[in-house]
């Protein structure tokens, strides 16, 4: 089994060797970068490209580990008794999670925790056992679940929170760094593949000196800059449009890239000085 | 096999665990690897290193140790000749013509054999070129204690193809994830969420499952249980130097407020100029007006606070030292005093200085604070923070 990326996805060799190390060698595979620059869509164009099944546990700031495994539904239980119905089978009231579910799989499933840094400090520390051994124990039927085909793991970390170092231990790691012009390149063409070259090469330009200006406070990544060049092919505009002068700093449709008035007004304050040093 | 680099990587204090690398020595049997230095690095890369901030550290310590495996001449590599006869043939059908091959084995005698393989690989060295297919293929793993092939050996030294290539680790792409260097707030954050306490307080507001099944199969009828929420009880308090020396900080300061303001519910915060006096203030705009007594504030905020001075220390050593050395006004107290008194107030204690620390030697004033907060005084970095951290959790008032 060996990824490399597909055709709507450009996995550069770092990526590549992180993602077929861990595969191999049945590890998590722990995801950083910048937001946008594709960590959650990796774990889908693996799925795809090795015809798996992908399971996608999201996290938020109240997700419990537990929750990945099953949940135990007590109250209806405990409502069911009341109502006088047969309570005695147990698994009745126990609802599996994501991670049972990718263990029960027929093959081998993708397995994708999306943005574990959002859930509490403790939480990649609760499931220590459940990835490094692909099994868990059920308290309330008694059963251990393990997993028929261990799953592709993985992980992706928007680097809120600091992960526990026992955690880290047991994964792979990547960090995907800002694409360089070349790949951004290949990129746009894998998603837009009737763009003309000039366009693309101002767009491009454009883009990373955007990028470049010092003091923003949310940089503009992979993902904004495919939303804005797909604005652009809507707009069908021409590279001339693109350019940027003294007195307008940021290039048209700049919504897409720019997403915060704090930067915009950066830029405001830039080109309103830019004219006063004519 | 590769023992003394991961030596070396714990030894430059990189977290690394011998289950890492034992993952590590792993991968490398499996072989998907193999004829290809960038990929190598890449795969050491990802099975050693679990944070950004290291790769550089790493990049480094890799440059350095496969640089020197690089000096390693091909005639200590062919000592190794007791090569698997597997490999010997491959290398054979890549160096030899068929003709040149059949000749070879005319001569018959196994050492003949490795003089004329040593022989073109000693020509190829001289003509140094076309190492780019030849790192290593001794046995299955390709990077063993002599398992750089003779070619891949010397790509360092001669203008191969691959000197390019080796330069992935040398181009040190993530020098600015260092830990050492300032980052953005969310850094700070992450440094600074460490502090919490968590307790449950306030109303009972939370639903207690147990606790209500417990109650429940107890009586027989349904009995709602609940309990306190959970909450971060920690208390700051914290004083800014603001003004003169201060102004080149601002902005990380400004982000350490922010930061703390966004983890910590309990924050309060006063503003003095150079040394803590009698009197401060909580809006600058109006520091003169507006003045809190120093001692009121002791008062108010017990011993259950941690206490952070944020401040450059850069002054004159009369503005601590003497009655009426401060700089805008005369006080009657001298500002070591006054910082003496706060220590006493609020045992854990931490003082956060923007100046880069090797810079605090040349300020005697940065000394004499430091002397008298104990040593506890930490650069505003993330690093530092996450010092101080340690610092203010270890000396926890159980009051």
């Amino acid at each position: 089994m060996e990824f490399s990326g597909t055709s709507d996805y450009v996995s550069t060799l770092d990526l590549t060797v992180a993602v077929n190390a861990s595969i191999n060698l049945e590890r998590p595979l722990l995801v950083k970068g910048e937001p946008g620059t594709g960590k959650t869509e990796l774990a889908r164009q693996v799925a795809s490209s090795l015809k798996l099944e992908i399971i996608e546990w999201n996290i938020k700031s109240t997700t419990k580990a537990q929750q990945g495994l099953y949940e135990y539904d007590a109250v209806s239980r405990l409502r069911d008794s009341q109502m006088g119905e047969k309570i005695e089978d147990i698994s009745k009231y126990i609802k599996k999670g994501k991670i049972w579910n990718a263990f029960e799989t027929k093959s081998k499933s993708v397995l994708l925790i999306d943005e574990i840094d959002k859930a509490d400090i403790e939480f990649p520390n609760d499931l220590l056992q459940e990835l490094d051994k692909m099994e868990f124990y059920v308290y309330e039927t008694g059963q251990i679940i393990k997993a028929d085909n261990r799953p592709i793991v993985i992980i992706t970390s928007n680097n809120e929170k600091e992960l526990p170092e026992a955690f880290l231990r047991r994964c792979f790691f990547h960090y995907i760094k800002f694409p360089e012009i070349e790949t951004l390149k290949k990129i746009v063409n894998v998603h837009f593949p009737k763009i003309k070259k000039s366009l693309l090469d101002s767009a491009l330009k454009a883009f990373f000196e955007i990028r470049e200006v010092p003091g923003l406070k949310k940089k503009p990544s992979t993902s904004e800059a495919l939303d804005w060049i797909k604005l652009l092919l809507i707009e069908d505009l021409d590279p001339s449009d693109l350019k940027i002068n003294r007195n307008k700093l940021l290039p048209k449709l700049y919504g897409a890239l720019i997403k915060n008035e704090q930067d915009i007004e950066l830029f405001e304050q830039l080109a309103f000085m830019s004219k006063r040093n004519i | 096999m590769f023992l003394d680099f991961f030596l070396k990587l714990k030894k430059s204090k990189i977290p690394v665990s011998l289950n890492e690398f034992l993952a590590f020595l792993k991968a490398l049997e499996l072989n998907f690897v193999q004829y290809d230095i960038n990929k190598f690095y890449f795969l050491t890369r990802t099975c050693l290193i679990k944070d950004e901030k290291f790769i550089d550290k790493f990049d480094i310590i890799f440059g350095e140790y496969f640089q020197s495996i690089e000096k390693v001449e091909i005639e200590d590599v062919l000592k190794f000749l007791n090569l698997p006869s597997d490999w010997l043939q491959k290398l054979f059908d890549k160096k030899f013509s068929s003709e040149e091959i059949k000749k070879i084995k005319s001569l018959g005698d196994f050492d003949q054999l490795i003089k004329a393989l040593k022989k073109r690989l000693m020509e190829q060295k001289n003509r140094h070129q076309g190492g780019n297919k030849w790192i290593g293929t001794l046995g299955t793993s390709p990077f063993g204690s002599y398992g750089y092939n003779p070619e891949g050996i010397r790509m360092g030294q001669h203008k191969s193809i691959h000197r390019k290539a080796v330069k992935v680790w040398d181009k040190r792409l993530f020098k600015d994830f260092d830990d050492n260097q300032t980052l953005d707030n969310r850094g700070f954050q992450v440094a600074l969420k460490k502090l919490r306490q968590w307790a449950r307080t306030g109303l009972h507001e939370e639903f207690h499952l147990e606790e209500t099944i417990k109650e429940t199969a107890k009586n027989g009828y349904l009995n709602i249980k609940t309990r306190k929420e959970r909450e971060n009880t920690i208390k700051i308090l914290l004083f800014l130097d603001v003004g003169g020396s201060m102004d080149d900080h601002i902005m990380k300061v400004e982000r350490l407020f922010n930061a703390a303001k966004n983890v910590f519910k309990n924050l309060n915060y006063f503003y003095f100029h150079n040394c803590l006096y009698e009197g401060v203030w909580k809006s600058n705009s109006r520091r003169w007006e507006e003045r809190f007594s120093t001692e009121q504030i002791m008062r108010t905020y017990g011993k259950e606070y941690k206490c952070i001075f944020v401040g450059d220390a850069a002054m004159s050593p009369y503005e601590i030292l003497m009655q009426g050395g401060g700089n805008e006004h005369f006080n009657d107290e001298t500002g070591k005093v006054w910082l003496k008194r706060a220590i006493n107030q609020w045992p854990s204690n931490l003082w956060i200085n923007p100046n880069p620390e090797e810079y605090w030697e040349s300020y005697h004033s940065t000394s004499i604070i430091k002397e008298i907060f104990n040593k506890r005084m930490v650069p505003l970095s993330v690093k530092g923070i996450k010092e101080g951290t340690k610092i203010l959790t270890n000396t926890n008032f159980l009051g």
